[in-house]
């Protein structure tokens, strides 16, 4: 079964990166940016077929390593 | 003073570490990241700097959770003593060891240079070999050093004292230019609630000898090895 966890930084938090990228899609000249923020998709290849057992596979993998929930939200979606 | 000097796949500066502790008298061993425990007696638990893991993931992230940090967060749980220098501040970050979470730099530059910091307290295991207040000159060398935390957090370490260094200039004023990555509160090192664990993103062991131009470094390892 495939999945994909998305992580993103969570409102509020500083994103020097994306800024970076905003800055320089504005000096390429790409117009209607607003802003952007930079995050991270995690495409997971998951065993066996029990929708449920792999969401929760995928939560536990997003919760010990995958984001720093301090930081970090994070959205598992089964494809 | 037994010191344990943890090495991951990717640190690099575990040599300074152990030389900077062996020079302030500390019995040091370095110890591999897959073991299950620290040797026996340790007293103090080093993570030094470097890229554990290549920096794969986030700073720190895969370290934090290998084999070797369960006994350094027993070791913690029991009152031991933990340092944790550059990426090592990140690993205990990452562990859940310490609070907060080492940002990139905020002009998102490596930054590597020498660094003044003020000592915040000298009544700990790691400091009391230094002048309250005193503006120590060490070294840094880092991407991702800009400490953040939730308010609440910041409030709390403000409020205990868990501030352990903060940038400063020559002069020992706080902040400003002197902040070289956009640090919160100019923060560079923070303790756990029990004072036993210290993370900091500056490098006093590359500042003990004369010949790289300053020993103000040595000064933590000399309370370290006089506190066990």
């Amino acid at each position: 079964m495939k999945a994909r966890v998305t992580v993103t930084l969570k409102n509020g938090v500083l994103d020097p990166q994306g800024k970076a990228i905003e800055g320089a899609l504005h000096s390429l000249g790409v117009e209607g940016i607003a802003s952007v923020r930079q995050g991270k998709i995690f495409e997971i290849e998951v065993e066996g077929s029990d929708a449920e057992a792999a969401k929760a596979a995928l939560v536990a993998a997003s919760e010990k390593l995958l984001a720093n929930t301090v930081v970090e939200n994070y959205r598992v979606e089964l494809l | 003073m037994k010191a344990a000097v943890v090495l991951f796949p990717g640190s690099n500066r575990e040599g300074d570490a152990a030389r900077a502790l062996r020079q302030a008298g500390a019995q040091t061993s370095i110890v591999w990241h897959a073991d299950y425990d620290l040797p026996a007696g340790t007293d103090l638990v080093v993570l030094p700097g470097g890229f554990s893991y290549g920096d794969y993931l986030r700073c720190g992230a895969i370290a934090g959770r290998a084999h070797i940090m369960e006994a350094v967060r027993r070791h913690a749980a029991r009152g031991g003593l933990v340092l944790g220098i550059c990426n090592g501040f990140q690993i205990l970050c990452e562990s859940g060891l310490l609070p907060g979470v080492l940002m990139r730099n905020r002009d998102l530059r490596f930054v590597c240079k020498r660094q003044h910091l003020r000592v915040e307290r000298n009544d700990t295991a790691f400091t009391r070999a230094y002048r309250l207040h005193q503006a120590i000159d060490v070294a840094i060398a880092h991407g991702e050093g800009n400490y953040e935390a939730e308010a609440e957090t910041i409030e709390r370490l403000e409020g205990e004292g868990l501030v352990a260094f903060r940038y400063c200039d020559a002069s020992g004023k706080v902040g400003g230019a002197a902040n070289p990555n956009g640090s919160t509160n100019d923060i560079a090192g923070i303790y756990s609630e029990k004072f036993n664990v210290l993370g900091m993103m500056p490098h006093p062991e590359n500042l003990i000898d004369p010949l790289v131009g300053g020993v103000d470094g040595r000064g933590l390892f000399e309370s370290l090895s006089r506190a066990a």
